[in-house]
């Protein structure tokens, strides 16, 4: 399985408040409407700029704070697949994979990434290539179980294929 | 179980699925609670129905409560109050309305148990650990899993032991404590881990003041935050409950990825400065800040000792001309107590608004949020940018001692300051 996309550069612990923040998460559960919100406080273009197939270039702890599931869901309304981070809150990193999106951990992403740079993704190499600079790095395997949820668009078609979760 | 010393974590874990079982291991377990709230259950219940089972595993386990919106402050938000509240009725779940309280304390009145598996769709969730139950938040996709199937996997984390030497001086409290700690291991120092508080500091404090320090582990990234089963958490759970536990703590040769020894005696009034909960610092070292408004609630500081606490430091005092100071208690029970121990008429009389059992403002979504450039001083767990409904507010965070000395002069005072001796 490959990705490629435009990288949005992001620092560390990047917190669900500003992914989404909890003032619009109240009223609807519409994630369209609300992605119109996304990063608003730090990046007020990224709704309106941002196009499918971009892809998150973050840094540590990557989605840290609330457990809001609609913080990786308006990601995922705007278009975003993947996001790759130095490391990820592990609330966050769940309900990513739960969606349907893939979290990967990946050292060193944030020095080797600028904004703007187009990431080529290899899910079976287990790589992230700058196609700018050339540069590949690796990302750190998902776990197995991880890997078939994933594999399956998310937590809630894992579970009706496999009715129940299966170690 | 064996010769092999465990940590709380994996001596909940390891019962759970019946075998012993240590940090690294993923497991699949029963869940013994669930909760949901009104920021995250609509969401699973779509979730469940996209499952298409027709049945819930166990009403009895599993709770709803509106607390992050309630009362209602739109038309749109009512109706989703009201899908909650028919799936609720439909499946026979517990349900607790506007009004009963912040989710975190009805599970500590009601619900939570040493050695449960407790999943709820709020990363406060870990509050629960300072019972002695494994409790861990999630999103609102393994709630609904977790409604249908009656379990959900985990990697058995990692435990940082906290080891509190000596006793915490009134009006120095758990969460000057907890904000010192943070500070030291920063935002992510915990990530997947469980921290455990132990020592004379944990064992001497109440155990309203332990859930202050379990509540915020996840502010370090934690998964669960623990304190050890003793005398005090069963005679709690007797008050509480009216029920019998047994005492729960970890092994003495468990091991553990970090040990961190924190003096208590060394700890000073702290607060956290925006827009991050570790960026600690003391009051005496944070110079002149003014505030706009002082927030006394949460689930981290909504308890009776905490509103207590600010009553004794107002001590007949006014609040500052020009300062708004909110204070909620966490639930509708706690605020009968205040409210019978006197304690609500001296808030009151002092100078503060009261808001209805729940959230409140901290949320970021009505009763109390923040005009531009405004200052908040909250004994919230969050101070992240927009947190109080706007992005130009800035919060800072301390204790409710803190707090109260500061709604009286108008800017962050040490209780110190006002005469008030640790």
């Amino acid at each position: 399985m490959r990705f490629e996309g435009r990288a949005w550069k992001f620092g560390d612990d990047v917190n669900t408040d500003l992914i989404i923040a909890g003032k619009y998460k109240y009223d609807t559960l519409d994630m369209r409407e609300m992605a119109k919100h996304a990063f608003e406080a730090i990046r007020p273009d990224f709704a309106e700029k941002v196009r499918e197939g971009d892809i998150i270039a973050a840094g540590r702890n990557f989605g840290c704070g609330s457990s809001r599931e609609q913080a990786p869901l308006v990601l995922k309304a705007l278009g975003i697949k993947v996001v790759v981070a130095e490391s990820f809150a592990r609330i966050f990193y769940r309900n990513a994979i739960n969606s349907g999106m893939l979290a990967l951990e990946c050292e060193g992403i944030s020095k080797a990434v600028r904004e703007g740079d187009v990431l080529r993704i290899d899910l079976e190499k287990g790589t992230v290539e700058n196609t700018r600079s050339g540069e590949s790095l690796k990302f750190k395997p998902l776990p197995k179980l991880v890997f078939e949820i994933f594999k399956e668009g998310g937590l809630v078609p894992y579970v009706k294929k496999h009715k129940g979760i299966k170690l | 179980m064996g010769n092999i010393g465990l940590t709380m974590a994996e001596k909940v874990l390891s019962k759970k699925v019946g075998r012993t079982v240590t940090a690294g291991e993923i497991v699949v377990a029963d869940i013994d609670f669930l909760m949901a709230h009104d920021g995250t259950a609509p969401l699973a219940i779509e979730e469940f129905s996209e499952l298409g089972v027709s049945k819930v595993f166990n009403p009895s386990k599993i709770l709803f409560v509106i607390d992050h919106t309630g009362p209602s402050p739109s038309d749109r938000v009512s109706n989703i109050h009201k899908m909650m509240r028919e799936f609720a009725r439909k499946h026979s779940c517990n349900f607790r309305d506007v009004g009963y309280g912040v989710c975190h304390q009805i599970l500590i009145e009601e619900f939570a148990e040493p050695e449960m598996l407790i999943i709820g769709a709020d990363s406060h969730t870990c509050t629960h650990g300072a019972l002695g139950a494994f409790a861990t938040g999630m999103g609102s996709t393994e709630i609904a899993v977790g409604m249908a199937c009656g379990q959900t996997w985990l990697k058995v984390p990692e435990s940082i032991k906290v080891d509190v030497q000596g006793k915490l001086r009134w009006p120095l409290t758990s969460k000057d404590l907890t904000l010192y700690l943070i500070g030291e291991l920063g935002a992510d120092g915990a990530d997947y881990m469980a921290i455990e508080f132990v020592g004379e500091g944990v064992r001497e404090m109440s155990v309203e003041s332990r859930f202050t320090m379990t509540n915020m582990a996840i502010e370090a990234g934690a998964k669960v935050g623990f304190c050890p089963v003793d005398e005090k958490t069963l005679q709690f759970l007797l008050e509480e409950r009216g029920k019998s536990f047994r005492e729960l703590g970890p092994d003495k040769n468990a091991c553990y990825a970090d040990e961190i020894t924190i003096k208590a005696g060394e700890v000073d009034f702290m607060v956290s400065v925006p827009h991050s909960v570790d960026n600690v610092k003391s009051v005496a070292e944070l110079g002149d800040v003014e505030v706009d408004q002082v927030f006394i609630g949460t689930c981290t500081n909504g308890r009776f000792e905490d509103l207590q606490t600010a009553a004794r430091i107002l001590g007949g005092r006014k609040v500052k001309e020009g300062v708004r100071l909110l204070v909620q208690p966490a639930s509708r029970k706690v605020y009968l107590r205040a409210l019978k121990a006197g304690i609500i008429e001296s808030l009151l009389a002092a100078g503060a608004v009261i808001n209805p059992p729940g959230c409140g403002p901290c949320v970021g979504r009505h009763l109390g949020l923040l005009g531009d450039d405004e200052v908040c001083l909250s004994t919230q767990n969050r101070n992240f940018k927009g947190r109080m409904g706007n992005p130009k507010g800035e919060i800072y965070l301390a204790s409710p001692a803190v707090a109260a000395a500061s709604a009286i002069t108008g800017k962050i005072t040490s209780p110190e300051a006002l005469g008030v001796k640790a």
